[in-house]
């Protein structure tokens, strides 16, 4: 199996499965902090996708360039004026929410841009990040991997967080997946999620 | 990394006229080119490499006669380079109008007997792109892999998608704009300034005369040099440092600066043609897609078909990033497919012809992506 085998790499990043599975066939998307351009690479060999993804990191770039897939070189939290309004189906911000300073602004943009948004994040209330917490120590796991001294992430959040932040923002959720791993979560999710991927709206 | 080894130009005739943007024709016109690489059995692997302001043909490698005069992109273009010469079939031209074999202002006239001088017709990017699809096709080459440049380079390989939609696939942009703005026109004038007030000018015809605008050409060139370079890059490599260490007290040659810009200028007012020179900023002055669509680049971009490749360099404030991102948002808008890096360089906008690792590596990504699409 090739490093970028559909199958290969949505079992390496369940959120990759979930997002493929809202998005239609030849929708157009936007990836905002794309990284290596997989999850574009992936909607593009799976869901047949037109897509652009917007990257920061030299290195991504030559990355997405090499996986065949259109990068932007930008920095997010800059916004998003490039794009036109309402140019997208959808606007991704794929475990990228967490490291935005000006979270607000963006989640406001991804609607402006976007017909629909999806966002993924590592979940801060997992059982094993509130029982690091307790030990008196920072979390730090696979979805968390960063030391409390290099780690980007600045805008941490539980999920009743993001939904209590949806409904301020007169964001409406229209679907919402949280995960253990590979495994979905139904029960507890806040507790018994380590992340969870959402699909939104502007409230009408 | 190893050179192309020894290149040869070549020239190519056309007895067809070619009727420019101004309304004026040049019944017959030459061009020279060099190729690398190997043109492939369905002629799908051709890159044209359209050079800048001074540029010209030799692109890369170097001639029998001199070891020394490598190509001005030989670290971007060779075997086992970003622009590999064992994948692709690459062609320089020396534009219309240029000093370097093409015919132009200090060709002979055929009908006149004498350098065209003044009457050489003002050529446009427009033009040029024409005259480089009739060497494509005397070449019998349909469709370019790919059609790229730096700076006034890039708005060539941009009217490419324009003017040729169905002959090029992919299109480079590198240190390029949509057209200049009005600080960028002055310091052209500026130039042209320095050239046409020399006395040696004489109009454009000091041909006959037997001299050379060389004063005007020398501060043209200064001027530009000043431009293409950042205040860090200048201030890292001369800052204030002085020939004799101390003051002089005198208008000669003190600062480390004015003797390299003057080392440049004299240099280049020694082979380059001062009729070029003021063609060429015009053709950078004129550039401007959108003109004919009240200023609306999307709209001049809705008939190109290519797949692009736009860069910017970080110090280049003669082309700033930000004239990259209005094409990358002209493209986006067009729902065209497009990449866009911003390299960290220290180099201004001389950036585009200096080696660094992350230009390369991006070069060399977006490059071998064209080679696996056109099995080269």
């Amino acid at each position: 199996m090739s490093a970028h085998d559909p199958v290969e790499l949505a079992a390496a990043r369940p959120d990759f499965a979930a997002i493929a599975a809202w998005i239609p066939k030849g929708a157009s998307v936007l990836d905002l902090g794309c990284g290596d351009g997989s999850l574009l690479r992936f909607l593009r060999d799976t869901r047949e996708v037109r897509g652009y993804g917007v990257e920061i990191s030299d290195a991504n770039i030559v990355t997405c360039i090499k996986n065949g897939v259109n990068v932007i070189q930008d920095d997010l939290d800059t916004g998003l004026s490039g794009f036109e309004t309402l140019s997208f189906d959808y606007v991704i911000l794929s475990q990228t929410l967490q490291a935005i300073r000006h979270t607000e602004a963006l989640v406001q943009e991804i609607l402006r841009v976007g017909r629909a948004g999806i966002v993924s994040f590592p979940n801060f209330g997992y059982w094993q990040n509130r029982l690091r917490i307790l030990q008196g120590k920072m979390p730090v796991s696979s979805e968390l991997p960063y030391q409390w001294y290099d780690t980007p992430n600045v805008h941490l959040c539980t999920l009743n967080d993001f939904e209590d932040f949806c409904g301020k923002q007169k964001i409406q959720i229209l679907d919402r997946r949280v995960m253990k791993g590979e495994t979905e979560v139904k029960v507890l999710p806040n507790l018994l999620g380590s992340s969870a991927v959402y699909r939104f709206q502007r409230s009408s | 990394m190893k050179s192309l080894g020894i290149v040869n130009a070549q020239r190519a005739i056309f007895d067809t006229p070619l009727k420019f943007l101004s309304g004026a024709e040049l019944p017959r016109y030459e061009l020279v080119y060099e190729t690398y690489g190997t043109l492939n059995a369905d002629k799908s692997n051709a890159i044209l490499v359209c050079h800048a302001l001074s540029g010209n043909h030799h692109v890369a490698g170097h001639y029998a006669d001199s070891p020394k005069n490598l190509g001005w992109w030989d670290n971007m273009v060779g075997p086992g380079k970003p622009i590999d010469t064992e994948r692709f079939f690459v062609i320089g031209l020396n534009n219309l109008g240029g000093c370097h074999g093409s015919t132009g202002p200090s060709s002979i006239n055929p009908e006149t007997g004498k350098p065209y001088g003044a009457s050489f017709p003002v050529v446009t990017v427009e033009d040029w792109v024409e005259s480089q699809a009739r060497l494509a096709d005397q070449l019998g080459i349909k469709q370019f892999a790919a059609v790229l440049g730096g700076s006034l380079g890039g708005m060539q390989a941009m009217q490419w998608s324009l003017s040729f939609p169905e002959r090029v696939r992919h299109v480079l942009v590198i240190a390029a704009a949509p057209h200049l703005t009005a600080e960028n026109i002055a310091f052209n004038d500026v130039a042209r300034n320095a050239i046409l007030t020399d006395p040696d000018f004489h109009g454009g015809d000091f041909y006959q005369h037997n001299v050379v605008p060389k004063r005007g050409l020398r501060l043209a060139r200064m001027l530009g040099h000043i431009t293409y370079l950042s205040d860090d890059a200048m201030a890292d490599k001369f800052g204030r440092s002085l020939r004799a260490g101390k003051l002089g007290f005198t208008y000669d040659i003190e600062f480390e600066i004015e003797s390299y810009l003057r080392y440049q200028g004299d240099k280049f007012a020694a082979h380059f043609d001062a009729n070029t020179y003021l063609l060429m900023t015009k053709a950078l002055d004129y550039f401007d897609p959108a003109r004919n669509f009240d200023g609306n680049l999307d709209k001049a971009f809705a008939v190109a078909r290519a797949n692009f490749l736009v860069m910017s360099f970080t110090t280049d404030w003669r082309f700033s990033p930000e004239r990259s991102r209005a094409i990358v948002q002209a493209l986006l808008h067009n729902r065209l497919n497009v990449s866009y890096a911003e390299i960290s360089s220290t180099h201004g906008h001389d950036s585009f012809l200096m080696q660094d690792k992350h230009y390369h590596e991006v070069m060399r990504a977006y490059l071998n992506r064209i080679a696996i699409e056109v099995s080269a």
